[in-house]
């Protein structure tokens, strides 16, 4: 099929999945993280962040939306006017997101 | 009789300028929701910053979670979850074009799809919520 | 007692003398029944015969009056000059494509895409006539049918941004007339329309919707090619995953 000369189905899919994750879990993390713990609506010493399936939970979390982000900002900034430097920002954008996995797996792995 | 047809010398090219998303409200809102990706990156970042510092210490994951208190992170986190926030509506009601749901026969009306879409995102976090409280210490 | 006027600021362009196009004032009577359309004319029949502009119908079916009303694109036959009085309004040609004359625009790149998509009906087998007709339930008619009220109007090319920065985006109308074939159950020709799946094909769309806005049939390209993203993605991912079981 021609559409394997194309890798964007791969991208598309890793957005799509980044947005579903964004949209349904982001606001509570937000709520949780720069609210609740901070003001002291609720302690935490992080402790939870040690559970194996907590792990797995937040590297999804963390991840795919990285993937949403790189996506959605790559063609942003194209249609913005800088499509003439087009090729740098794919691998800024993806490659941050493809950075962030590493460095998302690396740090949860040292909890 | 030859090719008819206007002069392409003589055609006039329209070009659209870059700063196109602002000429109207719904270009706007458009490049509103594209940004919202950044202030959720942006977040989750953040994020893994508390997180490796939990990585090295529990007092220096205090530490930055007293840091959190503070009148510009408070403000960050509150622009940042209006972003989410208007992310995820946007998101549900993309959700309802690209996925016609019927029961049986029949359409759902892409406004039920959407707020189907928003009770089930209530849903999702009081769950987490409930976890979190269950298993913080 | 005056009658009522309402003043119009209409764009020429003439390529035999003009470098850029310049606008024009005409000040028309005001009818409540008016649509922008009758404005036009009255200007070219009684004011200004030089005045060039494409219209047929003027009732919404042939797609030909499209132009800018204010910054939006629509039909000049739907555009009721009573939504716009006692403001002036400003008629230009539709953006995103070549001007020619005046309010004139050059389709050629637009019909090149819909011939692109093989907008016929394709059959690995044809059936011989004495089998009878291609048989079809109301549930499969209903999975493509808003896709053919496309009128070929372009406004929902006008209101595309990704057109206007990327002329070799396929654009909502082509896509969507591709989809309407993919639907019909009669079709067998998905794996010839493969520019849809291509770089400039759905996959330079960011879903920003006003192609759907504006469509004055109700057809909702934005609909059909995000469904097509779907559809080709989830494609794209079994022929990686599950290589054994193509057709």
């Amino acid at each position: 099929m021609a559409t394997e000369k194309t890798m964007e189905p791969l991208w598309w899919g890793l957005f799509s999945a980044g947005g579903v994750v964004a949209a349904f879990l982001v606001p509570i993390h937000i709520i949780l993280v720069g609210f609740a713990v901070p003001l002291g609506w609720t302690s935490d010493t992080g402790a939870l962040y040690r559970i194996w399936w907590v792990k797995l939970y937040l590297f999804v979390l963390i991840v795919l939306p990285l993937y949403h982000w790189a996506h959605r900002f790559y063609f942003t900034l194209n249609d913005m006017g800088l499509k003439s430097i087009s090729k740098l920002l794919a691998v800024l954008c993806y490659g941050g997101a493809i950075v962030g996995t590493f460095v998302t797996a690396w740090i949860l792995l040292k909890i | 009789m030859s090719a008819v047809g206007p002069d392409p010398a003589k055609l006039y090219h329209q070009k659209i300028p870059a700063t196109w998303w602002l000429t109207n409200r719904s270009y706007f809102l458009f490049m509103l929701r594209e940004l919202s990706s950044v202030f959720i990156a942006l977040f989750l970042v953040v994020y893994l910053c508390q997180l490796y510092q939990l990585s090295k210490a529990p007092d220096a994951y205090n530490a930055f979670t007293q840091k959190l208190n503070s009148p510009g992170w408070i403000f960050f986190h509150l622009v940042a979850l209006l972003f989410a926030l208007y992310h995820s509506f946007t998101w549900f009601q993309s959700s309802a074009v690209v996925l016609p749901l019927r029961i049986g026969e029949r359409l759902i009306s892409r406004p039920i799809v959407t707020a189907l879409h928003v009770g089930a995102w209530a849903v999702v976090s009081v769950i987490v919520l409930i976890l979190f409280l269950a298993l913080k210490s | 007692m005056a009658e009522p006027t309402i003043t119009l600021n209409v764009t020429r362009y003439r390529p035999e003398k003009d470098r850029a196009p310049t606008t024009q004032t005409y000040v028309v009577p005001y009818r409540q029944d008016w649509v922008v359309l009758d404005a036009l004319n009255h200007i070219k029949d009684q004011m200004d015969g030089t005045l060039s502009y494409r219209w047929s119908c003027r009732m919404g079916v042939c797609g030909s009056c499209g132009m800018m009303v204010n910054g939006t694109p629509k039909l000049t036959c739907a555009a009721f000059l009573r939504d716009y009085y006692p403001q002036e309004i400003r008629v230009e040609p539709l953006v995103n494509f070549p001007i020619i004359r005046d309010l004139v625009i050059d389709m050629t790149d637009f019909m090149e895409k819909l011939k692109s998509v093989k907008p016929w009906i394709i059959r690995k087998e044809e059936k011989p006539v004495s089998e009878g007709e291609y048989l079809q339930t109301p549930a499969e008619l209903e999975a493509f049918h808003q896709f053919t009220q496309c009128i070929n109007c372009m406004l929902c090319y006008a209101a595309c941004p990704v057109y206007g920065l990327e002329p070799k985006f396929l654009g909502p109308a082509a896509i969507a007339l591709g989809y309407r074939y993919n639907m019909d159950s009669r079709d067998q020709g998905k794996d010839q329309r493969e520019i849809i799946g291509n770089h400039d094909g759905i996959w330079d769309c960011t879903f920003v919707g006003e192609c759907s806005v504006v469509c004055p049939k109700h057809v909702d390209p934005a609909a059909a090619i995000q469904r097509s993203k779907v559809d080709v993605t989830k494609n794209w991912f079994q022929s990686i995953l599950l290589p054994w079981g193509q057709r």
